[in-house]
């Protein structure tokens, strides 16, 4: 989109290229004056001249956009050269400590530098032609702003949909408790993305382990809803088609009468209300008992006395 | 978190996953401030949870008010879940066990009616549902700590 001003003096240059060119033959200053402004002293603190080199790319970043005549435009392609760098120096800038607003502030101050070397370009320096450059120049710099905001923000979403990836993973180990018993501690909510991935890590350990017994502990499960429910006989019934048998535990007292209250039937899982029941009872199926090393001796005793 | 810290209505927006487990979260904390048992937390949050999930998933997105009230000698906890989709059109159908129209086991609605004191569905075909549902803190079980 063409800044409105151009279209009044259209024998005359666009003011955007007046703006472009300006920048061009600037950007050495340019450079050298953001080099001290809080935003690029404070990201590269090592060596000036990283900081000059910055301010030139961004510098000739701002002039192709503006020879393109997009100077509102944040998806001019002109930024595209830049909006890795201003990404990284905002995230370096967000890693201080410092919050969005203050960010946006120092792009802000990128402005002022400018527009004065801008204005000491015409012979007055508030003469009409002038003031029109340095309104193109201020929605230029607007638009920078909204590049280096909006790069912030899709870096943050980002991160945010990194995390609850490795959430998924991390949320749920799968244990082996015993020769052919693994079991997987469920923790926090299960929506059908989670339970998706403790389906394939419990069939993979079912595999892994050559278990026959799996046990879905849901102690640390706030809320069994009919969907967390149906989650759960899917793994179940998944479980047993690979020649396992599952088995729930940690059903508290309360979330045994909600299920009961909701109407599901977990009839067909076989459920019990601890880890350490349902431990017991995949042992003894395999004809394992655990017993204090001294019982044998002890009965003998007790025979004698 | 303020919302339900005082006595006065909140509201919550219901447009997606996360949601879900916001309002669970902010229904738990709710009502364990209104004095509410462990099970009628639980009965009550697993109510929410499913109606919440009825408002995203069939009504496309919607809002939950909660309203504290207090009767006296007991205190309660209303809650609204609207939603502008196309509506129930029919209600004793869709309050019947079993029955679903969105792959599910079909205990959402007429669970969630178990699960509560009382319950109300206003329902317009084409405009919309609110299904507003109250459960109130008995004084027979006492209030103990949340498991987190």
């Amino acid at each position: 989109m063409q800044v409105s001003v151009s279209e009044e003096n259209a024998e005359q240059e666009p003011v955007a290229y007046q703006v472009s060119a300006f920048l061009e033959r600037r950007r050495e200053q340019i450079a050298q004056r953001w080099a001290d402004a809080a935003l690029f002293r404070t990201v590269f603190t090592v060596s000036r001249d990283e900081a000059v080199e910055a301010g030139r790319a961004v510098t000739a970043a701002l002039a192709a956009v503006a020879a393109s005549g997009r100077v509102d435009d944040i998806r001019a392609s002109g930024f595209e050269a830049v909006r890795d760098q201003l990404g990284r120096m905002a995230a370096s800038r967000a890693r201080t400590g410092i919050d969005p607003d203050g960010v946006a502030d120092e792009v802000a101050a990128l402005r002022e530098p400018v527009t004065e070397l801008l204005r000491a370009e015409f012979g007055e320096p508030y003469a009409p032609e002038a003031q029109e450059a340095v309104v193109a120049l201020t929605v230029l710099m607007g638009t920078l702003r909204l590049v280096v905001m909006e790069t912030t923000v899709s870096a943050g979403e980002e991160l945010i949909a990194r995390q609850r990836e490795q959430l998924h993973e991390v949320a749920t180990p799968v244990i082996k408790l015993w020769e052919s018993t693994v079991a997987v501690p469920l923790i926090g909510t299960l929506d059908s993305a989670r339970s998706q991935v403790v389906m394939e890590s419990l069939l993979d350990a079912i595999v892994a382990e050559r278990a026959r017994y799996a046990i879905l502990d849901i102690t640390g499960v706030p809320t069994v809803d009919s969907l967390v429910a149906q989650h759960l006989m899917k793994t179940v019934a998944a479980a047993r088609l690979m020649g396992a048998e599952c088995i729930v535990s940690g059903i508290r007292p309360a979330i045994a009468q909600t299920i009961v209250h909701l109407g599901i039937d977990l009839g067909t899982v076989l459920t019990r209300s601890s880890l350490e029941d349902a431990l017991a009872y995949a042992l003894s199926e395999q004809g394992v008992e655990i017993a204090p090393l001294r019982a044998a001796g002890a009965a003998a005793d007790a025979g004698t006395r | 978190m303020q919302a339900s810290r005082h006595a006065g209505p909140a509201s919550l927006p219901i447009g997606s996953d996360a949601d879900l487990a916001w309002v669970r979260q902010q229904v738990r904390q709710a009502a364990a401030e209104l004095g509410f048992g462990l099970v009628q937390q639980t009965k009550l949050v697993t109510a929410a949870s499913e109606l919440a999930r009825n408002t995203l998933v069939h009504g496309g997105g919607g809002h939950v008010e909660l309203t504290p009230l207090d009767a006296g000698s007991s205190q309660g906890l209303r809650l609204a879940f609207v939603d502008s989709g196309p509506g129930i059109r029919d209600l004793d159908q869709a309050l019947t066990d079993g029955y679903t129209s969105g792959g599910g086991l079909g205990l959402g609605l007429s669970g969630a009616k178990r699960l509560v004191q009382e319950f109300e569905v206003d329902s317009t075909p084409g405009e919309g549902t609110t299904v507003t549902v109250t459960a109130w803190a008995t004084v027979v079980p006492p209030a103990r700590t949340v498991p987190r």
